[in-house]
């Protein structure tokens, strides 16, 4: 049966298919939708952890017990999770073990634009890049089969544009016959001290060897001969491009790009003229192909930095352009916080009272935008709270009150726990707001450890924040309204003056939360035109359901509220002082 | 069954309902019998930024995304951003619109200006355009969020593709209790 599937639909088909008995999994653009749809198959155990390293540790044991397990996840993620990656390289596997890695070459959603083929080299594991969807689900199988086979964990590296990109699939039955997963002993493999771990280098060193042997004969890697004067050393998304652009080139196509068959390369090399390594991001391929004395042209002429595209890579081969159309310069579309926001009214706030506000990653990212512009550093997950923790260390007395760090709930049981600890442990006298909105919501509403449910839908344990944060050691926690501007304002300017750590959590819900009476919309506001005198406050807090209506001649404008938009948060009744604004009629 | 591919572009706001319009694209075109391609970006598309998404058919289809310069049609779900995606199509391509203004927040905040007359624009650089009040004729069918649909009726009518493939598609991606309202929708888009 053929269906048509995205990049991670299918990669959670051949989990299915390979027989998995474990999935974890932290949610992260592009690799979400791994796990989302692992769910559906009710033979696997689906998760959400709550980050990465916990993920794979979750499928290690599921590993060493026996039954086939993967993790998912974003290219920083895998920084998350190196710890146990690099350790498990040495232990090898029980059942079959997969980790899937998402890139997003452009960092259309994310903070950085790594390359985690280099992950796979620095851990000495395996590597395998699909083409497509078909691919992704192949190679998710015979990820399986190669992690049991060679006693490795695999890595299965995807890109934006395979994860998100749909093509047709052949569906096939799951495999039969496992193993049952059982208890098997066996300490001087699984315990990495180092009298053990001594023993299992030159293992992995001889594996890499062997893996490099079974890439030249493998169907993963194939020579497709066809005009001789130039040959492509290609992989992954990359492949397809070649193959739009470059129709009549002969393709060296690597499904497993580490370690590299330099048999095969050597092979493919001695049959073309001219040879290039068409890959995106680093010269990962390039490098390695150089080093064996093999002449190549790469990053001379196609970028390091962001996606390829078919247009690049005619520019890359002085190809002509197709003739495009030109328009002039017209005003962006950056996404933007949804009406009726939790975090609105925080940002504001931080604002008003001239906070510096360190960051994390998360919707509240946006609070960077303007008119807000409330957020002043963002590193990663887990710094906001430990990067204000270090720079009131530096900081005059007066200059230590301003600074003040936010967190999303989902952020701050990531890695956000362990910098509060650190923050209570060494007595940093900064603010934390812990803006709760009861879900993980950039990544498109994930349940996680704080809402009191599981991925499969059932009810479960809710982490008690409060509780928590006390239990660290803040003495200083308090739960305010971010709806309510005066009490938001009055808790923050308090804890701010404040020298000692303190934890404000907001407590209202996301507005896109679909489930029932968590998030329960206002009265729906709207601008009476009479007394309303265009001072614009209302314009200062950036709602999307506001608009500011220039008048044609020559008068003042008026902001206006649409009402399909309007969830009735109320935060822009408070900031007009003309109460021209109130619930519609 | 020729080695031509068609590159078809949905663009829009978040929220809008492209990525579904674009999936109910790509099941027609695979059960026509042809191999197909999407792709799209959705990280960020449920808080009000730019939505494009890449629908390719043909007998054979490489890259995802559409080469730069070679769209074929353009279905736009609002003005701004049918414009500003252009660049995309080849000349000689067909645009077809929804003439809906969504302004974006630098237009909310009074800070810039919504261009004018994009229609006009568009039309005068691609006379094979059709601009359609979507958000009305939805209004007719029976649902106002049905515009995407009324939208991928007439995109439909410009495509040599059986009609039982597009019910068939219609049928499968399509909750069962919007059907009905999306079939009229469907047919009025078919008409225009």
């Amino acid at each position: 049966m053929k269906e048509i599937l995205s990049g991670n639909e299918a990669i959670a088909r051949g989990a299915f298919e390979a027989g998995v008995k474990v999935a974890s999994a932290y949610p992260g653009t592009p690799s979400t939708e791994i796990l989302e749809t692992i769910v559906n198959y009710k033979e696997i155990d689906a998760s959400w952890a709550s980050n990465e390293k916990v993920a794979v540790e979750v499928a290690i044991g599921a590993s060493f017990g026996g039954g086939r397990a993967i993790a998912c996840m974003k290219h920083v993620g895998v920084n998350v999770a190196a710890d146990p990656l690099f350790t498990l390289s040495y232990t090898g596997v029980g059942g079959g073990f997969v980790l899937v890695v998402a890139d997003d070459p452009e960092m259309h959603s994310s903070q950085n634009e790594q390359d985690s083929r280099n992950y796979a080299k620095f851990a000495k594991v395996p590597m395998l890049e699909p083409s497509d969807s078909q691919e992704c689900k192949e190679f998710t199988r015979i990820a399986f089969e190669l992690s049991e086979q060679f006693d490795t964990p695999v890595m299965l590296r995807s890109c934006t544009r395979i994860s998100h990109g749909k093509s047709i699939v052949e569906l096939a039955e799951p495999v039969a016959g496992l193993p049952t997963p059982k208890l098997v002993k066996n300490p001087s493999k699984l315990v990495m001290l180092p009298g053990n771990a001594k023993i299992r280098h030159p293992f992995v060193e001889e594996r890499l060897v062997k893996l490099a042997e079974y890439g030249a004969t493998a169907t993963l890697n194939r020579i497709e001969m066809r005009d001789t004067e130039i040959g492509i050393i290609t992989a992954g998304v990359s492949y397809q491009y070649v193959r739009e652009v470059l129709p009549t080139a002969s393709v060296l196509k690597l499904g497993m790009v580490h370690p590299l068959p330099m048999a095969l390369i050597k092979e493919f090399a001695a049959k073309v003229k001219k040879l290039y390594v068409v890959e995106e991001l680093d010269p990962f391929i390039e490098e390695q192909v150089k080093a064996a004395g093999i002449a190549v042209i790469g990053k001379e002429i196609i970028s390091r930095c962001g996606e390829l595209t078919p247009g690049r890579l005619r520019k890359a081969f002085n190809l002509p352009d197709a003739s495009q159309t030109t328009v002039e310069k017209l005003p962006g579309r950056p996404p933007n916080m949804c009406p009726g926001c939790p975090h609105r009214g925080v940002f504001y706030s931080l604002s008003q009272l001239k906070a510096y506000v360190t960051g994390d990653i998360g919707c509240y990212t946006l609070g960077f935008m303007p008119p807000l512009n409330a957020m002043d550093t963002c590193v990663c997950m887990g710094a906001s709270i430990s990067s204000a923790s270090g720079m009131v260390r530096v900081l005059s007395p007066e200059e230590k009150k301003k600074v003040v760090a936010v967190i999303g709930d989902s952020t701050f049981l990531h890695t956000g726990i362990n910098s509060l600890m650190e923050m209570a442990y060494n007595q940093s006298p900064a603010t934390v707001v812990l803006l709760d909105n009861r879900i993980t919501a950039m990544t498109g509403r994930q349940d996680n450890p704080a809402s009191g449910w599981t991925l499969s839908g059932g009810e479960t344990n809710a982490v008690d924040l409060v509780q928590l944060c006390k239990a660290v050691g803040i003495r200083h926690v308090r739960v305010v309204d971010p709806l309510n501007l005066e009490e938001t304002r009055a808790a923050l300017n308090e804890e701010m003056e404040r020298p000692e750590p303190s934890v404000i959590i907001t407590n209202r819900p996301c507005v896109l939360v679909k489930r029932e009476g968590v998030f329960k919309k206002g009265l729906l506001l709207s601008i009476d035109q009479d007394h309303c005198t265009g001072c614009k406050a209302c314009l200062k807090i950036g709602c999307p359901a506001i608009e500011w209506q220039p008048a044609p001649d020559g008068k003042k404008g008026k902001a206006y509220i649409d009402p399909l938009l309007c969830n009735g948060c109320d935060v822009c009744r408070q900031l007009c002082k003309f109460n021209a604004i109130g619930s519609a009629k | 069954m020729s080695d031509t591919i068609t590159n078809i572009l949905l663009v829009g706001v978040g929220g809008q309902g492209i990525l579904l319009a674009s999936e109910v694209l790509s099941e027609t075109f695979m059960q026509a019998g042809y191999d197909v391609k999407k792709s799209e970006i959705h990280g960020m598309s449920q808080r009000g930024g730019s939505v494009v998404s890449h629908v390719r058919y043909g007998r054979e289809v490489h890259s995802p995304i559409i080469p730069e310069g070679e769209g074929d049609i353009l279905f736009g779900f609002e003005i701004l951003e049918t414009y500003r995606s252009l660049p995309l199509m080849k000349n000689g391509g067909t645009v077809i619109a929804n003439d809906l203004r969504i302004p974006p927040p630098s237009v909310l905040l009074g800070q810039e200006t919504y261009p004018d007359d994009l229609p006009g624009k568009i039309a005068a650089m691609f006379p094979d355009s059709l601009l359609v009040d979507g958000q009305k004729l939805a209004a007719e069918a029976g649902n106002v969020r049905a515009a995407n649909t009324v939208l991928l009726g007439a995109v439909s009518k410009r495509l040599d593709i059986p009609d039982e493939c597009w019910i068939k598609a219609l049928e499968k991606m399509i909750p069962p209790k919007a059907l009905k309202v999306n079939h009229v929708a469907f047919q009025l888009g078919r008409s225009l």
